[in-house]
């Protein structure tokens, strides 16, 4: 540990580049690779997952045997393969155990700490191979990625400035503050071709040179971390995991644009992202990483964390800015740039957590070695919050260029329960979905415009033949509808009335015209809306009516939802011949509409009936009595007299 | 501690500081559970920030409630990936238990819900959060479980 103020040491101060050093050297020093470890994610969704009870048992069991100076416990950040957690890496073999629960703790304790033995039930499982794999490289989800931002998740204590200074950390600042020019720095990135990670794409360093050039001062540098994208949590990851790397990607920013104030925009949702980067950022000041005459070099920077009251349109760059400002998140034109009139007007750039990571990579390595991975207009990595019906859920780092077919089937594991693939639904609400017909498309800023959707920040929600792509774009066009700021015509009247049809349409009230209605709004949006959010909110429509006009025309014509989904188009209804009057459903119904008692079959009151699936959730796999049924009448419920089951072999 | 004398403790924090706004109503949120009108009347005393004001920026972010919440606030995740995984049939199954709708609360103050755009932790859906603990993989019967042993 670190030595804080409050025991004894006053001054922790680096005065020069030389200082950094030498404190890497006596952290090494300090350091014994051969000391046994225990590292547990402890990210929100480990945490979730019971992490809390296996640090408690790991403490409690290493007091037992006397082990505990003799084996450290370590707090980490998330590794990405949520599915599997909470998982616990054993150091220095680096044996990674999943789905751990405290009831494990002892055996690990005495097999693996004491006689280096593997609790081989506790090891990645290949589902098909059946082969179990002792490190990360031998699992699938892995093997595949290529994890530049996210591998020293798993290897720091995010509070520790220690453990970030140990991987090298922070010697991209220095080596920016003791041997570049602002220029130099600035050309570095421009070589690296690096682009905006929250959506965009747009070129990084075009947005610092127009930052550094803008008359006013102070200038300000900003990091979005507002990830309000539903089903995007690479942000909340890296800030949670290592907030180090962003904060001195945004320090060598500010560098380079000549700021020396900067913000740190984290959404309220996400505290533990806020916990840790306040932490960071009280390290790094208290260590002269941060402040006046960082590493003696002359340059002053401060950071403030700014925590977003949550409103999705706050993550649009000039919305975030009056957000910071303390008003009401709104956009506004970009007829003047944010790098030149930003927060309280003054010239402001702002990137994505993600961006801000990549910035000391490449100063470190080089603008060459970060071109040399990904496609001709994409460099580098993308991490991709791989969720939905998809078996291995969790974060995925990739080179850009990889196939959308390579990450769901290869990293991903395919679909969940043996069901189809139908789409995948790419960049937020501001995205669209992507039919299986383009599943070989190399994943890229370029390429996904070309289908209709975008990067965005790097959702990526898997669908399976389960999935109704009208409910999917109503419940897009209803997200958005209660998310825009409503200050521009196209967007807040434009999405209602998109809003209205789709209800229409879901309810079984679909009328004819109503498709060609939905894809005029979805355009006059699309070209007429203020903000980058308004524009692309017609995404999801348009690709789904574009990919899957079909189904549309089955709800309008024919009444029937043919996924199953929509409520008022579906009939819960019990098959007589495969119900075996186990009176499960019967028990579960919270309205009463199910008939029926042991041995006698069941029936659905289709009057009583709310849909609510939860006669189609218990029954047993085994029978599938229960199904659904679209665009068809429920059959009548068979005679009073054959509802008796005249069990064989018991009473 | 009065809650004026609580509201007034968060202001200090914030007085000399321009554009606090959101950051003061955020941690008033956090100690009182909603915005009761008297912090409203004192961040305008104090910082002389119009009421109207106050109050825009109050009714626009959804982490600010001007209505009391209850004793445990149920959050219900409303994101994509929990959408897709039935999250939909997990909030209705909320909302029959106690009896109210997302944004009310319950008549004995026990419970609010609320839905949430995501939690972000996808990997988990559906997920449910009350009082800031998750718990990720509900069905229909055990978030009525789940619910059953608040107190």
């Amino acid at each position: 540990m670190l030595a804080t103020p409050n025991q004894g040491v006053k001054n922790l101060r680096l005065e020069s580049s030389a200082d950094l050093e030498k404190l890497r050297k006596d952290i090494l020093a300090k350091k014994n690779p051969k000391k046994p470890a225990i590292a547990m994610c402890i990210s929100t969704g480990c945490e979730a997952l019971g992490v809390k009870d296996v640090i408690k048992a790991f403490k409690e069991e290493l007091k037992k045997h006397g082990l505990e100076n003799e084996v450290e416990i370590k707090e980490t950040g998330c590794i990405g393969f949520c599915e599997k957690g909470p998982r616990v890496v054993v150091y220095p073999e680096e044996i990674y155990y999943f789905r751990v629960k405290a009831t494990d703790v002892p055996e690990i304790v005495s097999k693996t700490l004491l006689k280096k033995e593997i609790v081989e039930r506790l090891l990645y499982t290949d589902p098909v191979s059946g082969e179990t794999a002792r490190n990360l490289a031998e699992i699938p989800f892995y093997k595949y990625q290529n994890r530049i931002l996210m591998d020293n998740n798993s290897r720091v204590d995010p509070k520790s400035l220690e453990d970030y200074i140990a991987l090298n950390g922070y010697s991209a600042l220095a080596k920016v503050l003791s041997s570049m020019a602002p220029e130099q720095v600035l050309d570095e990135i421009r070589k690296a071709n690096l682009r905006g990670r929250g959506g965009g794409g747009f070129p990084t360093f075009r947005k610092w040179e127009s930052t550094r050039k803008a008359p006013g001062e102070p200038k300000y540098v900003i990091v979005n971390c507002d990830e309000g994208d539903p089903g995007a949590f690479m942000n909340r990851a890296l800030m949670e995991g290592n907030p180090h790397s962003i904060l001195e990607g945004l320090i060598i920013g500010a560098y380079a644009i000549g700021s020396h104030e900067g913000f740190v925009y984290v959404r309220q949702e996400y505290p533990l992202a806020v916990e840790n980067m306040q932490a960071a950022i009280d390290s790094a000041t208290a260590h002269g990483l941060l402040g006046n005459n960082i590493l003696g070099s002359g340059f002053d920077f401060k950071v403030k964390i700014h925590r977003g009251a949550g409103a999705f349109v706050s993550g649009e760059s000039s919305a975030l800015m009056t957000a910071i400002e303390g008003k009401v998140g709104e956009p506004r034109p970009k007829y003047v740039h944010t790098s030149e009139k930003g927060v309280w007007d003054k010239p402001s750039a702002l990137n994505n957590v993600e961006t801000w990571a990549n910035v000391p990579l490449i100063i470190n390595n080089g603008a060459d070695w970060f071109t040399s991975i990904g496609t001709a207009g994409s460099k580098g990595t993308k991490i991709f919050a791989l969720a939905g019906k998809v078996n291995n859920t969790g974060l995925v780092e990739v080179p850009m260029g990889m196939t959308l077919r390579d990450i769901i089937f290869k990293i991903g594991g395919g679909i969940r329960n043996g069901k189809k693939f139908k789409a995948v639904q790419t960049g937020g609400p501001s995205g669209g979905v992507i039919p299986e017909q383009y599943l070989d498309s190399p994943v890229d800023f370029d390429e996904l415009a070309k289908l209709g959707s975008i990067m965005g920040s790097g959702g990526m929600i898997v669908m399976d033949e389960d999935t109704c792509m009208v409910d999917v774009a109503r419940y897009f066009v209803n997200f958005l509808c209660d998310e825009s700021c409503g200050k521009c015509v196209p967007c807040r009247e434009g999405l209602k009335q998109a809003r209205k049809i789709l209800d229409g349409i879901v309810t079984g009230n679909g009328k004819e015209g109503d498709i060609e209605k939905l894809q005029e709004i979805g355009e006059t949006t699309a070209a007429a809306a203020l903000c980058a959010l308004g524009q692309t909110s017609a995404n999801p429509m348009l690709t789904t009516l574009r990919y899957f006009r079909d189904e549309y025309e089955a709800h309008i014509k024919e009444k029937r939802c043919p996924a199953m989904v929509c409520k008022s188009l579906i009939s819960y209804y019990i098959d007589p011949t495969k119900c075996r009057a186990c009176t499960l459903c019967s028990r579960n119904c919270p309205v009463g509409a199910v008939n029926g008692e042991l041995n006698k079959i069941h029936l659905i009151d289709q009057s009583k009936c709310i849909k609510c699936g939860s006669c189609f959730d218990v029954c047993p796999p085994k029978f599938r009595a229960v199904t659904k049924i679209s665009g068809e009448p429920v059959p009548p419920p068979i005679p009073e007299e054959q509802r008796w089951i005249k069990k064989t072999g018991g009473n | 501690m009065s809650s004026i004398d609580r509201i007034d403790k968060i202001i200090d924090k914030y007085e000399c500081e321009t554009g606090v706004l959101i950051q003061l109503l955020l941690d008033i949120q956090k100690e009182l559970n909603w915005i009761p009108p008297e912090a409203i009347m004192r961040i305008n005393k104090r910082l002389k920030i119009p009421v109207s004001e106050i109050y825009r920026v109050a009714s626009f972010y959804t982490a600010l409630s001007l209505k009391p919440r209850g004793r445990h606030v149920v959050r219900v995740c409303a994101g994509t990936a929990c959408y897709v995984r039935g999250g939909p049939r997990i909030l209705d199954s909320v909302e029959r238990t106690l009896g109210v709708r997302a944004g009310e609360t319950t008549t004995d103050g026990k419970f609010t819900i609320e839905t949430v755009n995501c939690l972000g932790c996808c990997a988990l859906g559906p997920v449910v959060e009350i009082d800031g603990q998750y718990f990720g993989k509900q069905t229909t019967t055990t978030v009525g479980k789940l619910l059953a042993s608040y107190t």
